[in-house]
């Protein structure tokens, strides 16, 4: 199993992973608490990154709703840690699929009826809209006015209640963002992953060829949904309150897509790449104009659009491909 | 709750729905010929909606009387935006024109937040109250002009893309992308011309919808949203369909608004998108094309 993972796999790619391994798992040892949250961040969103990337960067299916299974993953598993005091690892139980099922409703409401494209696209927005507001009304999960857990002192991690310090968050993280990446490249290779490239290349192609193409794209879908509600967990006992104005809005879901666009899609590395760019852009815009002294909101978002923008016009396939040309190793699964 | 309540409601709801639907026109304009999702529309709506308010708090000038020089404006801005930045995107995956316009939204959210704050403004025109009587119906006066302008633009745009050479050309280019250059026509300008008259009927749509509502500079995206979603009520592409998506999301959140309550009334608008996904991709009015 584990040979077959890094079979073909470039003898210098492996020394940069073990040594990217290495830094990552030392990095609490030496990082203050400010540099511990942003690769907190970081990990966070290369993570979701990585579950956003199987549907459209290895199936071609454009999620742009993607909030909505973070915030169901934290609303299922906040709601019942607030109202019967189950745990975060149980109620992952009942938050996984819950979010694999409303992946699963849109897949086959979307697949079923051909709707593909653009309008699938609109579709996740949809529903993730629907959510946000639906949260908005929900007493149970406190409607509007969120949904707080009890928040805990740092003296003691515990790790069943996920009570305790960011440096445990960051561990928690680091392991599924790891585990996530060997198991995306799994995928890639098996037999789904190469059913998934035919039909991003073409879906008529893939159908005639035999691929029931209805069956995988739900299998993308569920994967994907089911991926991302964990962060949603992770997400709510590590901010300890929750607003659906704020989990399942559309900008969280824009955010979600960012990194993998800008990393390189269909790459096992871009959304990881994304994730530091991004994540590092924000904050040094924040320390730059601090230090600029410049106190204006929107200035930092501005800047941010304007990189961005940059991004996208010089490097239209991410910045992991262009990387990958430069350093003289190939992504063969691209 | 008597009848007639329900009746004022509607009507004030389709009023607002037919400026919803130039603003969904432009959107559908642009999306038709181009093939180019505008995921920066409601925020270029929100910068027309600030030029009319400068207008009004500076000089008093009502926004319906710069509805034309305000459309001209954006036009303008469309024109430059499709020429200089979105061009050499329209042969590039969906997922990239979505992210340049994303980073094209960002920016002016966060610029109109710069030159304007973060709080609501709105104009208070001699005729806020004004009111007509038909029957047992009363129509808020605001709402009746905001309609009635929003009939006259499209109309114009429908008058346009029919009967003048260049709105036929521009039909062309939507219809058979080779063709058109094949015969000779200049379809980067066409294009550019195009996205300008999407943004300007966006940009009209803002100075009528500001009688209506106030505008923040974080309003933008919940209106893309709400053009998207009537778009593809309608049928992307069409027109006919995108005012009539309007009229029906507008009715719809008015209904909404009234029965159970206003915050809940984009939930309305949204399931209504889901149901017309479902049963009739295409959209109310859209040709099934794939």
């Amino acid at each position: 199993m584990i040979a077959s993972l890094i079979e073909g796999v470039p003898h210098r790619a492996l020394a940069l992973l073990g040594a990217l391994l290495v830094a990552l798992v030392a990095a609490p040892l030496v990082a203050g608490d400010y540099l511990l949250t942003v690769l907190i961040l970081i990990l966070y969103f290369a993570y979701i990154g990585q579950a956003w990337n199987i549907m459209m960067g290895f199936a071609g299916q454009l999620s742009l709703g993607h909030a909505l299974y973070v915030g169901l993953g934290a609303y299922t598993a906040a709601s019942l840690y607030v109202h019967f005091g189950i745990g975060p690892w149980l109620g992952l139980l009942a938050a996984v699929p819950v979010a694999a099922l409303a992946g699963a409703f849109i897949g086959f409401l979307a697949f079923r009826f051909r709707v593909a494209g653009v309008y699938f696209a609109i579709l996740t927005i949809a529903v993730a809209e629907f959510a946000r507001v639906g949260f908005d009304h929900l007493s149970w999960a406190s409607g509007s006015s969120g949904l707080f857990l009890p928040v805990a002192q740092f003296t003691h991690n515990d790790l069943w209640q996920l009570r305790g310090h960011p440096v445990m968050f960051y561990y928690i993280l680091l392991a599924a963002a790891v585990l996530a990446f060997i198991f995306c490249r799994a995928l890639l290779q098996s037999r789904v992953g190469y059913f998934w490239r035919a039909i991003r290349e073409d879906e008529e192609a893939a159908r005639s060829a035999g691929i029931d193409v209805f069956h995988y794209k739900m299998i993308a879908v569920v994967i994907s949904a089911a991926m991302t509600s964990f962060a949603g967990v992770i997400y709510a006992f590590y901010y300890n309150n929750l607003f659906p104005e704020q989990v399942f809005h559309i900008s969280r879901s824009i955010e979600i897509i960012l990194g993998p666009i800008v990393g390189g899609i269909g790459t096992l590395f871009g959304p990881i790449l994304g994730a530091v760019i991004l994540t590092g852009l924000a904050e040094t815009l924040t320390a730059a104009l601090a230090a600029a002294g410049i106190d204006l909101p929107g200035a930092k978002q501005v800047f941010y659009g304007i990189c961005l923008l940059l991004v996208i016009t010089t490097l239209p396939d991410g910045v992991w491909p262009w990387v990958c040309k430069r350093i003289g190793l190939a992504e063969r699964n691209k | 709750m008597p009848a007639d309540v329900y009746l004022n409601v509607a009507v004030g709801g389709v009023l607002t729905g037919l400026v919803y639907g130039l603003m969904a026109l432009g959107l559908s304009v642009i999306f038709g010929v181009v093939r180019v999702v505008n995921f920066a529309h409601g925020e270029m709506m929100t910068i027309a909606m600030y030029i009319a308010v400068t207008l009004f708090t500076a000089f008093h000038l009502d926004p319906l009387v710069m509805l034309v020089p305000i459309a001209a404006v954006m036009f303008a801005f469309g024109y430059v935006l499709q020429t200089r930045l979105i061009n050499p995107f329209i042969t590039r995956p969906e997922y990239s024109q979505f992210l340049l316009l994303v980073a094209v939204a960002i920016i002016i959210v966060n610029l109109l937040l710069i030159a304007f704050g973060p709080d609501a403004q709105n104009v208070q025109t001699s005729y806020a109250y004004d009111s007509f009587q038909i029957g047992p119906l009363i129509v808020d006066a605001t709402k009746a002009y905001a309609g009635l302008a929003a009939i006259v633009v499209a109309a114009a745009l429908f008058g346009f893309f029919q009967y003048t050479r260049l709105g036929t050309a521009i039909r062309a280019c939507a219809d058979n992308y080779t063709g058109a250059l094949v015969v000779g026509l200049d379809v980067k300008h066409l294009y550019a011309l195009t996205f300008g008259l999407g943004a300007a009927c966006v940009g009209a749509a803002g100075c009528m919808l500001l009688l209506i509502f106030d505008v923040t500079p974080a309003v933008g995206p919940a209106y893309t949203l709400l053009a998207f979603v009537i778009v593809i009520t309608g049928g992307l592409g069409s027109m006919p369909g995108a005012l009539l998506g309007g009229v029906l999301i507008g009715l719809t959140e008015a209904m909404a608004g009234l029965l159970f309550t206003p915050s809940a009334k984009s939930m309305f608008a949204f399931g209504i998108l889901v149901l017309v996904l479902l049963f009739r991709p295409q959209g109310i009015m859209g040709k099934r094309t794939a």
